[in-house]
C-alpha cells in the first residue's frame, strides 16, 4: 500500500514538469509553430529561476526570472520562423544551441563554484496544481474561446485564416507567450525540486514532451494522460528495479527502458491514429 | 535580410561558445614566481575538461584545484580548454600539445579515445589521463580505487545505520560505478553482516536529479535511511531526498557534505586533485615515469571527507573503528571487492 502511494506521489512530481512542457508545444504546435526547442527554453527557464533565485534570494523574483527568461527564449523564436520565415527546425535548434551554450556559461561565471547556494522556491504543490489545471484548462479554452478557436484556425490552414482576416504572426505570438510561460514554469519546477542548477538539467524532457504532443494527437486532455502514463512508467520502473520475479532478477536495463519503450510503441501508432495540425511549419 | 540574420544568428552562438572557452586557450595569469625547469622557461602544464566542464562541483573541479595548487606550489603556468563536444576532445588535446605545454592533462575516461590518437604524434610532450588506460612512454594513466574508498563508506553505513537497512543509487549500470557499488556493499557487510543492502537503483542519467530522487525516496520508502549516490549532478536528488526525510545521503567525488549539513554522512572523495598535482610536482622534479599509477587508500587517492557536520553524531568509537579498517585495507589485511565476481565469494567468506 505504501509503494503504491509512493508510485502514485513519484507519478506526480515526475509527470509535472512533463506536462507543463507538452502544454507549451501544444500552444505553438497548435499555431503550426514546430517547437523542438522547448528543451532550449525549458533550460533557460531553469537557469534564470535558479541563478536570480539565488542572487536576491526571493522566490517570487526567480519565478518571475525564469518565466521571463524562457519567453524572451520563445519570442527569438517567434521572430525567426515569423519576421524572418527561417525553417522552424533549423530555428529551433539554434534556440536549443544558444541556451545550452549561455545557460552553462552564465552559471559557471555568476556563481559562486566553491560554495553551493540552495535556490529559494515556492512551494511544489503549487506548481503541481498549476501542471495538472493547465490542460483542461487548455481544452476549455481552445474549443470555447475565440483566442482558442483562432488559435487552431491559424494553425489549420494559415492561409485560409489569412484570407479570412486573420493575421497569423499576430495569433502565433500570443500563442508563443504562452509556450514561453508554461516552458518557464517547466523549468522553475526543474530548478525547485532539487533546488540547484545543473548543466542540461532539463535531461531531455523537452523532447519527451514533444513525444506526448504526438502521441496525443496534439489534443490537450489526450496529450496529459500520456504525459502522466510516462511520469507512472518512470515511478513504477523506480519502484521495481531490482525486484526478483519467480525467482529470477531481471536486468535493470529493461526497467530503465519501461518508458521509453512504451514511448516508442506508441509513436508507432498503437494507441490510434495521430493527426498533426495541418499547418505546422507553413508561414 | 533571412540570410543577414542567420550570419547574425550564427555569430551570436559562436560569441557564446566561445566566451565559454569553448575551444579557445586561455592563459590564467601568469604564475608570481615561475620556477624554471631549464634555462629560465616555465614549466607550462595543459589540461582539457570533459564536458561536464569547470563548475561541475565534482571532477573537474577537482582536477583544477589540483593544477591550481601546483601553480602556488610550483609555479608552473596553467593553460585550460573546456570541451563543448565530444568531437572537441582530439584537437583540443592537439592544440594544447602543439603549442609547447610540457604536460598535457586530459580530464575524463571520455577522452581515453581521443589520446590514444593524439600522444604517440607528440612523443615530446608527456600527457595524463584521468581515470582512461592509455598505454605509452609519455603518457600517465592515473587511476583511482573507487572501491576501497566506497568500503570505507559503506562500513560507515552500516555501523551507523538504525534501521538495518541502507541503499545505492547510481548513474548507470557500468563498471566504473559497480566499483562503487561492489565496495560499499562489501563494507557495509563487514561492519554489520545482518545490514540489509536494498537493490541499487539506477536512475540510468547523469543529469536528471527528479530522476534520482524518486529513486531515493522509493529506497527510503522501503526503509533505508542512508543512501550512497555515484551518480554525477543526477546525485543532487538524493541528497534532496535525504533533507525531506531527514535521513542521510553518502556524497561522492568531491566532500559534498556542505551541500545539505547534517544530511550528508560522509562524502566518498575522489582525489583527482591529488593526482594532478603529484603528476605535475613528477614533471617539475623530472621523475616523470608513464604506465598506469594507482591512486588507492595508500596514496591518499581516496577517501572520506572530514564529516564536518555530521562528526558529532557518529560515535567514536565507530570513527575508531573506520580508521582500523583503513589501515587494514592498506596493509592488504582487507581485499577490497570492486565488481559483481569479487563481490560474491566476499560476502560467503564472511562470518556470520
Amino acid at each position: 500500500m505504501d509503494s503504491l502511494f509512493l508510485v502514485l506521489k513519484s507519478t506526480v512530481t515526475l509527470s509535472a514538469p512533463l506536462l507543463l512542457a507538452a502544454m507549451a508545444g501544444y500552444t505553438s504546435e497548435r499555431t503550426g509553430v514546430i517547437n523542438i526547442a522547448l528543451e532550449g527554453k525549458m533550460l533557460a527557464g531553469c537557469l534564470a529561476a535558479g541563478l536570480v533565485g539565488i542572487l536576491s534570494g526571493s522566490a517570487v523574483l526567480g519565478v518571475l526570472a525564469g518565466v521571463t527568461a524562457a519567453v524572451l527564449m520563445s519570442l527569438l523564436h517567434w521572430l525567426l520562423t515569423q519576421s524572418y520565415s527561417i525553417d522552424h527546425i533549423v530555428s529551433g535548434m539554434a534556440v536549443n544551441a544558444v541556451s545550452f551554450g549561455a545557460t552553462s556559461f552564465l552559471y559557471k561565471n555568476y556563481t559562486d563554484p566553491s560554495k553551493v547556494t540552495e535556490t529559494p522556491t515556492l512551494p511544489l504543490p503549487a506548481y503541481y496544481a498549476i501542471a495538472f489545471v493547465v490542460p483542461v484548462a487548455l481544452a476549455w479554452v481552445s474549443s470555447r474561446t475565440r483566442f482558442g478557436l483562432r488559435l487552431r484556425a491559424v494553425g489549420g490552414d494559415p492561409e485560409k485564416s489569412r484570407s479570412m482576416g486573420l493575421n497569423p504572426g499576430a495569433v502565433r505570438f500570443k500563442s508563443l507567450l504562452l509556450t514561453g510561460l508554461f516552458c518557464g514554469l517547466s523549468g522553475t519546477l526543474i530548478v525547485s525540486n532539487t533546488g540547484y542548477f545543473t548543466d542540461g538539467m532539463t535531461a531531455g524532457r523537452g523532447f519527451i514532451a514533444l513525444a506526448a504532443l504526438i502521441i496525443g494527437s496534439w489534443r490537450p486532455i489526450p496529450t496529459m494522460i500520456a504525459c502522466i502514463a510516462f511520469g507512472f512508467l518512470e515511478a513504477l520502473q523506480l519502484q521495481l528495479q531490482g525486484t526478483r520475479l519467480a525467482g529470477a532478477e531481471i536486468p535493470r536495463e529493461l526497467w530503465n527502458v519501461l518508458p521509453y519503450l512504451a514511448t516508442v510503441i506508441a509513436l508507432a501508432g498503437f494507441v490510434g491514429k495521430s493527426r498533426a495540425p495541418a499547418g505546422l511549419g507553413k508561414p | 535580410m533571412k540570410n543577414l540574420l542567420l550570419a547574425a544568428l550564427a555569430t551570436a552562438t559562436l560569441f557564446i561558445a566561445g566566451c565559454g572557452n569553448s575551444s579557445s586557450t586561455s592563459d590564467s595569469g601568469g604564475a608570481p614566481n615561475p620556477i624554471s625547469k631549464d634555462n629560465g622557461k616555465p614549466i607550462r602544464v595543459g589540461i582539457v575538461f570533459d564536458t561536464g566542464g569547470r563548475g561541475d562541483k565534482s571532477f573537474n573541479d577537482s582536477a583544477w584545484a589540483g593544477l591550481e595548487r601546483a601553480q602556488k606550489e610550483l609555479g608552473v603556468e596553467p593553460k585550460t580548454v573546456e570541451s563543448k563536444s565530444e568531437k572537441d576532445y582530439e584537437t583540443n588535446l592537439a592544440t594544447l600539445a602543439e603549442s609547447g605545454c610540457d604536460l598535457v592533462i586530459a580530464v575524463g575516461i571520455n577522452m581515453q579515445t581521443a589520446l590514444k590518437a593524439v600522444a604517440p604524434k607528440f612523443p615530446e610532450v608527456k600527457f595524463a589521463t584521468v581515470d582512461g588506460d592509455v598505454p605509452g612512454d609519455n603518457v600517465r594513466s592515473l587511476q583511482f580505487k573507487e572501491a576501497e574508498g566506497s568500503f570505507l563508506a559503506g562500513y560507515l553505513a552500516g555501523s551507523v545505520s538504525k534501521s538495518g537497512k541502507i541503499g545505492f543509487v547510481g548513474g548507470q549500470e557500468i563498471p566504473l560505478i559497480k566499483r562503487f557499488e561492489c565496495g560499499y556493499i562489501a563494507g557495509a557487510k563487514t561492519a554489520n553482516p545482518n545490514v540489509v543492502v536494498l537493490p541499487a537503483k539506477y536512475a540510468n542519467s547523469w543529469n536528471n536529479a527528479d530522476l534520482a530522487k524518486a529513486a531515493a525516496n522509493v529506497l527510503y520508502s522501503d526503509g533505508a535511511d542512508i543512501i550512497y549516490h555515484a551518480a554525477g549532478a543526477s546525485g543532487l536528488g538524493v541528497i534532496g531526498a535525504a533533507a525531506e526525510q531527514k535521513k542521510f545521503a553518502i556524497g561522492v567525488d568531491s566532500d559534498q557534505d556542505y551541500i545539505q549539513p547534517g544530511f550528508v554522512l560522509t562524502s566518498m572523495i575522489k582525489r583527482v586533485d591529488e593526482a594532478v598535482f603529484q603528476t605535475v610536482s613528477d614533471i617539475k622534479n623530472n621523475a616523470f615515469t608513464g604506465g598506469v599509477k594507482v591512486f588507492d587508500l595508500k596514496a591518499n587517492g581516496v577517501g572520506l571527507s572530514e564529516m564536518k557536520h555530521t562528526k558529532d553524531k557518529i560515535p567514536a568509537d565507530v570513527l575508531a573503528k573506520v580508521e582500523q579498517v583503513k589501515a587494514d585495507i592498506i596493509a592488504g589485511k582487507i581485499q577490497v571487492p570492486s565488481k559483481q565476481e569479487e563481490l560474491d565469494p566476499y560476502l560467503a567468506a564472511l562470518p556470520k
